[in-house]
């Protein structure tokens, strides 16, 4: 075998061969993507399906709080329908599938139903002929009454002139915008002129024949009461002319469909219907001229279009859906801020406290056991009373979650700081002359990021909560044309949600929302976010 | 040191803290009340009347020397101002005790209604982790965490007052049902604020239970209790339970001494006349004497709570030493 051992000592030059000379080293590049920490997180997070719903759920609510102001182009946002408030929702289109039909089921006396359905029978008979009937009035588009169920007749036990007295009642629904009916209005002579401009262009009719003063009811004609067009005494019983001649007031019951009431228009003297006459004022210009409309198409004139409000209006006649849309965004805003601050102050002051501990972190700890001790109402309540007026409300609200509500996150950041600061790589960067801002904020603050952004996901819900709670007590007011807050229109509602419960159930249910889903996204970031569930499912 | 020692050189620490922390709170909030302005009613004689009570205080002087009269009344004669408006020329502070009894009354018996069945709950999504019972009592209290006091209060208005016609609205008046809050009558009426009050209670510690219990399952003496030979409840119960109950029952001890602050909404939606609605009224009116009673009131009971869950810890767990280092 001696042969076969290689001589090292004398290798010839030519067995020599230069590795990879001139050429790179380096190495392949993976085949895979990496997978960084927020990635990691971020897949996790997808798995999560109800956290991934909620988070949807937020994105709409979002886009709902910021796009219907916008879309909605047919109410301005300020626009205030002060006849047309507390309704219903009411949509046109939708009314056909009777959802959205403005309606809200009532029982009716016959004289109440009577009043209602006058309504349409007046609106069908713009010209003031005084021939239709019920019936006719039922089938008008401008009827309130949506329905009016059988009759339940009721003995009172009570007699008149020998006539038991029965108490008749009509259970209906009624649609609440044209409820309104008709309605007296003092205009001008161009405004006249543009409202008949308008009735000829559309082939809607908005003026109707004036109502004469009736001998029977003198307030009749001369009031607001512009529903009553017909004869009528002080009950708004319906009289009729009987044959000889007498006027008397119907006898119940007396609600039918081919009931022909009769009318009391004002009527010149050739019987024609009057439909303005001159109230005052001076010049051609400036008189004023009384006439009768139908709100429905009067409100369609002034405005340009039908009064649709998707939620319905509130108690001052706002559109609740712009309403609704302005709470959330204030809710968001303030939520999203007091966030952001609360984190930006809490990191800060828990980094320096548990940076350097000692004596510094003692003195800072003392300081937050104290702000820690104030309760938070009284914080707010004084902020509102101290500084609402000076700086507005919303400002001093966000001052108030700002002034103790860094404390939760200040208390983490000064945790992980502690479990951090002592570790090898700290040591490696301060022993190599890095300083202690760079310390702080390269190389521990980027490590403890993901247990700090879990835990201000989690302060927006908490937010959203504590300020429509103050706002519902009314510490905070708010209710101005441009800001509300989904607490206000809460405890608006609350006074008066049983004859209007849409009012208290639209915010609601966006409130409750809002919360669920700020809930679940924040469970869901913080399982994401935490180190020890990773892998645990695969 | 003796370990009854070390925790009684605690207690005093944090006494003296909480005792600090609490008059620094109580001069800033005087200051700040102090700044509001003030005004003297017309009428003379309310006037006058008001005007001596001021005068005693030493309206007219420089604030510190207000806050020293104001401290000197409420140690010697635990006198915590008048109040005016809610109730004319009445103690601050009998206004504010008076009304402990109802606010106290309807959260005692929402707690003791939501504990058990909060705790059975929280038990029976733990024990059955990741199955359908699990998910379903998840999501309930994920839906009623959430959703605020308030609305629970307007659908059980709703459903009990308004629909069915079971209940009355709100909490009847302290005539109207025979001059005590103890007769029946009484109590039917504070059914729905209570069953306002504990859904939220409920999902709340449901959740926390849930929580604690399945960390506690899933350690590793429950593994060697398993081994030793136990079944599965027995195990469940005499070491998981015993152990989840460190962390449970401080948070139960702070829900007992948060009763007393009561709800400021349930007691305005069911006008219960209790601490949280005076409150809301002291701002309202402006009875600023009421309003500072109240808010040293709330502050004194979020920090005993601190201080009794800390030092319940020390009780409830051998293993857990107070003020050590």
């Amino acid at each position: 075998m001696a042969e076969k051992k290689l001589d090292y000592m004398n290798i010839p030059a030519e067995k020599f061969e230069f590795v990879n000379h001139g050429e790179r080293i380096s190495d392949k590049a993976f085949e895979d993507k990496p997978i960084g920490y927020f990635k990691d997180a971020w897949i996790r997070f997808c798995k999560n399906k109800a956290s991934v719903v909620a988070l949807v759920i937020i994105v709409f609510v979002v886009l709902y709080a910021f796009l219907m102001p916008i879309f909605n182009t047919t109410v301005d946002p300020t626009f205030l329908a002060s006849y047309y408030d507390r309704m219903a929702p009411r949509h046109t289109a939708l009314r056909e599938y009777g959802i959205m039909d403005g309606g809200v089921n009532r029982n009716f006396s016959e004289v109440s139903l009577l009043t209602k359905v006058g309504i349409g029978v007046g609106a069908a008979d713009y010209e003031g002929k005084g021939d239709k009937s019920v019936k006719d009035g039922l089938e008008s588009e401008y009827q309130p009454m949506l329905n009016v169920g059988n009759v339940i007749e009721k003995a009172t036990g009570r007699r008149n002139k020998g006539k038991e007295i029965i108490d008749r009642t009509y259970p209906g629904r009624i649609d609440t915008y044209l409820e309104l009916g008709f309605m007296y209005q003092s205009i001008q002579q161009s405004e006249l002129k543009n409202i008949q401009a308008w009735e000829e262009e559309t082939g809607l009719k908005v003026l109707y024949p004036l109502v004469e003063a009736n001998e029977y009811n003198p307030a009749v004609g001369t009031t607001e009461e512009a529903n009553i067009w017909y004869k009528a005494n002080k009950s708004y019983v319906p009289m009729i002319t009987g044959d000889n001649g007498k006027v008397k007031a119907l006898e119940s019951p007396f609600y039918s469909a081919d009931l022909v009431i009769e009318d009391n228009y004002k009527r010149d003297g050739e019987g024609n219907p009057i439909y303005w006459e001159y109230t005052g004022g001076g010049s051609h210009e400036t008189a004023q001229l009384k006439i009768r409309v139908l709100y429905y198409n009067y409100y369609y004139y002034q405005n340009g279009h039908e009064p649709n409000y998707l939620f319905g209006t509130d108690s001052q006649g706002y559109d609740l859906s712009l309403r609704m849309a302005d709470g959330i965004k204030l809710s968001l805003l303030v939520a999203v801020c007091v966030s952001v601050i609360n984190f930006i102050i809490g990191a800060m002051w828990g980094a320096v406290s548990g940076y350097y501990g000692g004596t510094t972190d003692i003195v800072m700890q003392r300081i937050t056991d104290i702000l820690g001790g104030v309760p938070f109402m009284v914080v707010a309540t004084l902020f509102q009373i101290h500084l609402a007026t000076k700086v507005g409300a919303i400002p001093s609200l966000l001052f108030a979650f700002v002034v103790t509500g860094w404390l939760g996150t200040a208390a983490r950041v000064r945790t992980q700081f502690y479990r951090f600061k002592n570790q090898e790589y700290i040591m490696a960067a301060r022993t190599l002359g890095a300083r202690d801002r760079r310390i702080i904020w390269k190389h521990i603050f980027p490590n403890s990021l993901g247990t700090l952004i879990t835990s201000s996901a989690l302060v927006i819900p908490g937010v959203i909560n504590q300020e429509s709670m103050l706002s519902y007590l009314g510490i905070v007011k708010l209710g101005t044309s441009d800001a509300t807050s989904l607490g206000t229109l809460l405890s608006d509602a609350s006074k008066i949600w049983t004859d209007h419960p849409h009012l208290m159930i639209f915010p609601a249910l966006v409130l409750s929302l809002l919360m669920i889903c700020f809930n679940l996204f924040g469970n869901g970031l913080r399982d994401a976010f935490n180190p020890s569930l990773r892998g645990v499912e695969e | 040191m003796s370990d009854k020692g070390r925790m009684f050189k605690y207690i005093l620490k944090r006494l003296f803290l909480m005792i600090f922390t609490l008059f620094i709170i109580t001069a800033i909030m005087f200051v700040l009340i102090k700044l509001l302005p003030r005004e003297l009613p017309m009428e003379k004689v309310k006037r006058e009347v008001m005007e001596a009570r001021w005068r005693a205080l030493g309206h007219y002087d420089p604030i510190p020397v207000q806050f020293g009269i104001y401290l000197k009344n409420i140690f010697t004669k635990l006198d915590f101002g008048t109040s005016w408006y809610i109730e004319y020329n009445q103690p601050a502070l009998e206004v504010l005790t008076k009304r402990l009894l109802p606010t106290v009354l309807v959260n005692l018996y929402s707690l003791i209604f939501s504990i058990p069945i909060g705790l059975a709950l929280g038990i029976l999504a733990a024990v059955k982790k990741n199955k359908w019972q699990d998910s379903l009592i998840s999501t309930l209290v994920m839906v009623f965490v959430s959703v605020p006091s308030y609305v629970y209060a307007f659908i059980v208005q709703y459903t009990f007052y308004f629909k069915l016609d079971w209940l009355p609205v709100g909490m009847y008046a302290l005539a109207d049902a025979g001059n005590s809050y103890w007769t029946w009558k009484m109590f039917t009426s504070m059914i729905l604020p209570i069953l306002s009050l504990s859904f939220g209670e409920i999902a709340g510690l449901c959740r926390f239970t849930r929580a604690e219990l399945t960390e506690t399952l899933t350690s590793d003496y429950m593994l060697l209790a398993r081994t030793k030979g136990l079944s599965r409840s027995q195990a469940t119960v005499r070491h998981a339970m015993k152990n989840a109950m460190v962390p449970i029952l401080p948070m139960l001890i702070s829900s007992f001494i948060g009763i007393l602050g009561g709800s400021m909404i349930i007691e305005g939606v069911f006008s219960i006349p209790g601490v949280g609605r005076l409150y809301i009224q002291s701002i309202q009116q402006l009875d600023y004497d009421v309003f500072m009673t109240d808010g040293i009131f709330y502050t004194f009971i979020g920090l005993l709570a601190s201080i009794v869950v800390d030092i319940s810890y020390g009780f409830i767990d051998p293993r857990i030493r107070m003020g050590e280092k």
